[in-house]
């Protein structure tokens, strides 16, 4: 019997979710007419009675003080009444068969506490909806109750009334006949399977089993593709690249061991006994020194694909993926802190304009937000630090960085799985979710990719990883196992591929415990089902780690062994289904080779964009907020518009909306948290905590990036990402001669040689950069081909995207410095050097211009500065810092004034321009005191803006002097909560109010969701 | 006598370890134990003086916040943890903890219509991590004992405290147990007349929203930069520490 239990908000009480939904189809261009009533509900399935569920309905689903349920057997006529009242169209939004649903798994594990025992459970959403035809319904189904990725959908009736998921599965060999296909057929194969491996990559596979003298089956050529794809070995840039830039003809053999592993050599030789780091490119997660004890580790990695078809399942397994990486380093270490950056389109787009297959971007902003969210809270993990950016071409190709620093002992940073170790898995069961995940991500996305990967996209369960890390760093502690890695991309045959790549393994498939039945072993095998790591453990040890398992509730299985074959073999009822040499899957792959060109394009003066054309960045800046009174309003300086534009510009305006959803406290060892200043709403340059809490030492999380710049020239880009990163670090107290730093490349289809060009410069950027600051390189990731194509159109490439996280430290958090203003009375000073670097600048994008030099770095000058202010810091001299980025000195102090609530005082005149180079031009369109401009919204690189004490401010120049920094006292702090900058020639050239200019700032990225007292 | 504290854990516990670090910072031994452990064998509470329920998501909060832990407590530990209260002993539930107190029936014991009160969502529907000023509004609460503010964070979707009707909040202020409430301003989540905080009748059972181990060293406060400067600024503590010591010194 399937019996339906509906739960309603109580009479009187607001109906949230109804509510939230009508105003999100408002967003989405639905009519006004729409009414809309909210259930959320449990089918029940089993021998059950009417007694029993209600026992359930009333003590254990619904919540009697401020819900109400209404119960009856699938199809009774009770069911359509909606108890609030509401009618119309029912809609049922429920997950498809398969997909993790751990509310469901949840009520029936604790029914049995009541003594009763549902066969099965499944939760739904149901709505009742009026005022709009059937086919609006559908419509509003499609694009907002439900995600056809996961979720299925029924209208008036359920239509159906069993919950059976799964049928068994019948053992059968399948082998695939490579050896005799052509070509064409190979590639077909490569395609229609999923493999995505090129034609080459085919015809060595063919060529391998033609030498064997039979032919693969499935399941070796699946774990062949997972192996050799972009995602679990970066071949491209890995791989043999010809480039040819303005730095003219280089080979590389191998592209990122030339640049970035190569940066990080250097640097360690340069160091020598001062060398920080201890593992770097080589685990899980790159691991640097952190005191005598701990050492730690960092890791980040993109969760793009799935995030743009399930924006919620993809960010959810993206953090939970990246968690699971320090989880997997070493012998598994301590996650202490997330971050997040993500990269969409702007919340406004247009939904008449939406292509095919494309979620709206507030629909996936909101998925991703919720996504991190649920899964970083629940693991207790604090999310400390990120970004969000905007740009159209992200569209249909949304960036979820994800990232996850963990703490380890000294004496357990190091991992050896030994002959004769078992194979155990430990966590959630096997489905078929995330089929086909590491081959897909390494495809391009079109409008089909949803019904084509819809397998790829998973739900995560953050508790099944919570219990897993409990579980793991008891047994660490006790010294239960050899070696850990997570299951990620490629599950099992990853995990186990990789571990026993210099030994060699055999598994018993029909160990893997499954959560329905039907898998074939092929399916067993290359599922992504989450939250599963592997470890090998010795077998003296086992039985000790079984039961620690088992009394946390924590499932772990035998699947086999690390035999001294160096094969990999696979068994199913006793038949061997795989029997591949670890050589052929780790060397085998023939190197992929690939042309790569860069053409920096010319500096073109400033000008306004030609009517027509599309500035690429365009729509980050929300017009209706951007400048209400179309620049008219009476009073107010040029200069004073375009900064209350850039302020409201979504770049730079408050992610406030989006980090008071993240638990940023939680382990206690918050020190500076995302938001800082009086009334907790300023935005901090970098977070700051305190990871053990019996010692003072601080670690500093910050990033870098730009993507405006990529338009310009990829290695300023680079460059000033990771001078980005590194500025927000020192600003707030990290010591700039131990900051380890990792890179995230998201580019477009790098089979164009000048896409791959533009990586190639911004990889070269990165190793100039990294060995001149000595910030070494020690973990990163790729992921190509962001392209989506819209039916029946050219693909729209995301632009260049280099993320630079950060990890610095400091010896005592109490010398942290956030960016507030302190105190009236104090003196401001603008540090670094301003040149005319408006290419690619927030003015530029609020006024529709084009052209200009993108901001560059001179890496000594930079150095220097960053030591200067970090032994200021030291010396108790500074009092509020602020690195300068969008928006140049104006954006700085307008943020470090709002958050301290304290007006300021500044006058451009003892700021020094650099000099214009021999015939560039200095003009601005429309601008007349253009030398205020670029000292205003200038972007150069290595810039912040301090307060500083009088008393202090002599020891202060002094510091700064000594290290021969550029800079200029340019103002002081005032109690009058207003902004007031002079131009050059002493005339007002800025002036606002705080509480209004943080209006502005605040307003544009507020997507609701919040109670007001 | 220095008292024994039993953190317990669930899966999705996760305030675990900085909650037991507070409480020995007071003076205290703690030691963490799975729930499991409990239900196989409930007199281990026994040697235990204070019994604190920490944050987290117990159970993923599947279902509703605090429920399954609840349930399983309500079905299977009642007893024992009744006894615990009866013994002139403490119980102490921080956010996930306080919601699992309440949900359980050991904070506000059911009436002959069933659960008096409860923690529901916020009234924004979502999630939200930020600091409250909060106020000491009855002097029954033994956590509470001298501290007439504090200035704590909350963090939580569903923290919006709720009674059945006004006769139940009536009477439940009459008797002093709504303790602690948000300051004007700042309630972050709808609760009915401020509460952010509720004890039980003898005022040695306490369940809050706010994190007091988060505000435990002077660094921890969102705006401690503003007074690092200050000729005390050594010497400060955070507002949370005072619960965690009221409760070592009960036992004194």
């Amino acid at each position: 019997m399937l019996w339906e239990v509906d739960i309603f908000a109580a009479p009187g009480l607001p109906d949230v979710v109804g509510t939230e939904t009508v105003a999100d189809a408002a967003d989405l261009g639905f009519s006004p007419n729409l009414t809309l009533g909210f259930a959320r509900g449990y089918l029940l399935q089993g021998d059950l009675s009417r007694e029993q569920v209600e026992t359930l309905a009333s003590r254990l689903l619904a919540d009697p003080v401020v819900e109400r349920a209404s119960i009856g057997v699938v199809g009774d006529a009770v069911l359509a009444e909606s108890l609030a009242g509401k009618t119309g169209k029912i809609v049922y939004v429920l997950p498809k068969p398969g997909v993790t649903d751990v509310v469901a798994d949840a009520a029936r594990q604790t029914a049995t506490d009541f003594g009763i025992e549902p066969e099965a459970v499944r939760t739904f959403k149901k709505y009742w909806i009026d005022g709009v035809d059937a086919a609006e319904i559908e419509r509003l189904a499609r694009k907002l109750l439900a995600n056809d990725a996961i979720e299925q959908v029924a209208f008036d009736e359920l239509g159906f009334d069993s919950l059976q998921v799964g049928s068994p599965y019948k053992f059968e060999l399948k082998t695939v006949s490579i050896r005799s296909m052509n070509d064409a057929e190979l590639e077909t194969l490569s395609k229609r399977g999923q493999l995505y491996l090129s034609l080459v990559e085919m015809q060595t596979i063919q060529k391998h089993f033609q030498d064997l003298d039979r032919d693969p089956t499935d399941v070796e050529l699946e774990t062949i593709a997972q192996t050799w794809s972009e995602h679990c070995s970066h071949k491209t840039l890995a791989g043999r690249i010809s480039y040819s830039g303005p730095e003219g003809e280089i080979f590389f053999e191998n592209m990122l061991k030339e640049t970035i592993f190569g940066a990080t050599v250097k640097i360690r030789e340069n160091l020598g006994a001062d060398d920080f780091c201890v593992s770097v490119f080589a685990d899980n997660a790159g691991v640097v020194k952190f005191d005598d004890e701990y050492n730690v580790c960092f890791k980040v990695e993109t969760h793009n694909h799935p995030s743009a078809l399930e924006p919620y399942g993809g960010a959810n397994t993206g953090i939970g993926g990246v968690i699971r990486d320090p989880m997997g380093t070493g012998l598994g270490a301590k996650p202490i802190c997330n971050t997040d950056i993500f990269c969409f389109a702007p919340p406004q787009f247009d939904p008449n304009e939406l292509p095919n297959g494309v979620l709206h971007p507030r629909r996936v902003i909101k998925g991703v937000v919720a996504g991190v969210r649920d899964y970083g809270n629940r693991m207790g993990i604090p999310t400390v630090n990120g970004s969000i950016f905007f740009d159209k071409r992200y569209l249909g190709n949304p960036l979820v960085y994800c990232g996850d620093v963990g703490l380890i002992p000294v004496d357990k940073s190091f991992k050896e799985p030994k002959v004769g170790d078992l194979i155990v898995a430990m966590g959630g069961r096997t489905g078929r979710d995330g089929i086909h995940g590491a081959t897909f991500s390494s495809a391009e996305l079109t409008s089909e990719s949803e019904t084509l990967s819809g397998g790829a996209v998973q739900i995560g369960n953050a508790i099944e990883e919570k219990k897993i890390l409990d579980v793991m760093l008891e047994a660490r502690d006790r010294g239960l196992y050899n070696a850990v890695t997570d299951c990620g991309a490629g599950g099992f045959s990853s995990a186990v591929g990789e571990m026993g790549e210099k030994i060699g393994a055999e598994v018993d498939l029909n160990a893997i415990s499954l959560k329905y039945e039907g898998l074939s072993y092929a399916e067993m095998w290359i599922s992504e089902a989450q939250e599963r790591m592997v470890f090998s453990v010795p077998k003296d040890k086992w039985p000790e780690l079984k039961a620690l398992a088992e009394s946390e509730d924590v499932e772990a299985i035998v699947l086999g062994e690390f035999k001294p074959t160096g094969r990999l073999v696979l068994k199913y009822d006793g038949v061997t289904v795989a029997d591949l040499a670890m050589s052929f899957m780790h060397d085998g792959r023939p190197p992929v080779i690939r042309k790569a060109v860069y053409e920096v394009p010319t500096v073109e003066p400033i000008t306004v964009k030609p009517e027509g054309v599309e500035l690429p960045g365009q729509t980050a800046v929300s017009k209706t907020v951007a400048c209400p009174c179309g620049g008219k309003e009476s009073g107010k300086t040029s200069a004073t518009l375009d900064l209350e534009a850039i302020l409201g510009s979504l770049n730079v305006a408050s992610k406030h909306w989006a980090i008071r959803q993240y638990d940023h406290e939680v382990q206690g060892g918050s020190v500076l948290k995302p938001l800082v200043g009086v009334e907790c709403d300023g935005p901090g340059d970098a977070a700051v905590l305190r990871p053990r809490l019996t010692s003072r030492r601080g670690l500093v999380v910050s990033n870098g990036m730009n993507p405006n710049y990529g338009d310009y020239d990829a290695y300023w880009m680079a460059a000033s990402a990771i001078d980005e990163a590194t500025r927000n670090a020192v600003a707030v107290g990290a010591d700039p001669t131990t900051i380890s730093i990792l890179d995230n490349f998201c580019w477009g289809n790098a089979d164009k040689p000048e896409v791959l060009g533009s990586l190639v410069r911004a990889a070269l950027a990165c190793r100039d950069v990294s060995v001149a600051f000595g910030s070494p390189f020690i973990s990163g990731k790729d992921s190509l081909n962001n392209e989506f194509r819209p039916e029946g159109e050219e693909p729209i490439a995301i632009p260049p995207s280099l993320l630079i996280s950060a990890m610095g430290q400091m010896d005592d958090v109490a010398k942290a410095v956030s960016m507030d203003l302190k105190e009236a009375g104090n003196a401001l000073y603008l540090v670094g050097e301003t040149k005319r670097e408006l290419g690619g600048s927030h003015l530029s994008l609020v006024r529709n211009w084009v052209g200009g030099q993108v901001p560059t770095l001179d890496v000594d000058v930079a150095k220097r500065t960053y030591i200067a202010v970090h032994k200021a810091i030291q010396s108790g001299l500074i009092r509020a810092a602020h690195d300068l980025s969008e928006g140049g000195l104006a954006v700085a102090a307008a943020e470090s004034a709002f958050a301290g609530n304290l007006g300021a005082e500044i006058s451009l005149a003892a700021i020094k321009l650099a000099p214009a180079a021999d015939g560039e031009s200095t003009a601005l369109p429309g601008v007349d005191n253009v030398d205020d401009y670029w000292k205003l919204f200038s972007e150069s690189n290595s810039r912040f803006l301090i307060e500083v004490p009088v008393e202090k401010s002599c020891a202060f120049e002094g510091i700064l002097c000594d290290a021969k920094v550029p800079f200029a006292p340019v103002g002081k702090v005032v109690e009058k909560p207003e902004l007031t900058i002079f131009g050059a020639d002493g005339a007002v050239a800025v002036q606002g109010d705080l509480a209004d200019l943080k209006r502005r700032w605040q307003k544009p990225f507020d997507l609701g969701g919040w109670y007001a007292d | 006598m220095k008292p024994n504290v039993l953190i317990l854990r669930a899966p999705g516990t996760n305030c675990d370890y900085e909650t037991a670090y507070a409480f020995e910072l007071a003076g205290a031994t703690t030691e963490r134990i799975h729930v499991n452990r409990l239900l196989e064998d409930p007199s281990i509470i026994d040697r235990f003086q204070i019994m604190c329920f920490p944050g987290g998501f117990s159970y993923g909060d599947d279902v509703a916040a605090g429920r399954v832990l609840a349930s399983k407590i309500r079905l299977r530990l009642f007893d024992a943890v009744s006894r615990f209260k009866d013994a002139d002993k403490l119980v102490l539930g921080i956010c996930n903890g306080f919601q699992i107190l309440i949900k359980s029936g050991i904070l506000v014991a059911d009436d002959e219509i069933g659960a008096p009160a409860t923690l529901t969502w916020n009234a924004g529907g979502v999630y939200v991590d930020r600091w409250a000023h909060l106020e000491v509004k009855s002097d029954k609460c033994v956590f509470l004992r001298g501290v007439e503010k504090m200035y704590l964070p909350i963090a939580h979707a569903e923290g919006k405290f709720m009674g059945r009707d006004a006769a139940v909040l009536d009477a439940l202020e009459a008797q002093g147990r709504l303790a602690l409430r948000y300051a004007p301003g700042n309630n972050p989540n709808g609760a009915v007349r401020d509460v952010a905080g509720v004890c039980d009748e003898t005022g040695r059972v306490f369940g809050l929203m706010p994190h007091p181990e988060r505000h435990l060293d002077k660094t921890q406060r969102p705006d401690w930069t503003r007074w690092q400067n200050e000729p005390d600024f050594a010497t400060k503590v955070g507002d949370g520490f005072a619960i965690f010591k009221n409760a070592v010194e009960y036992f004194a």
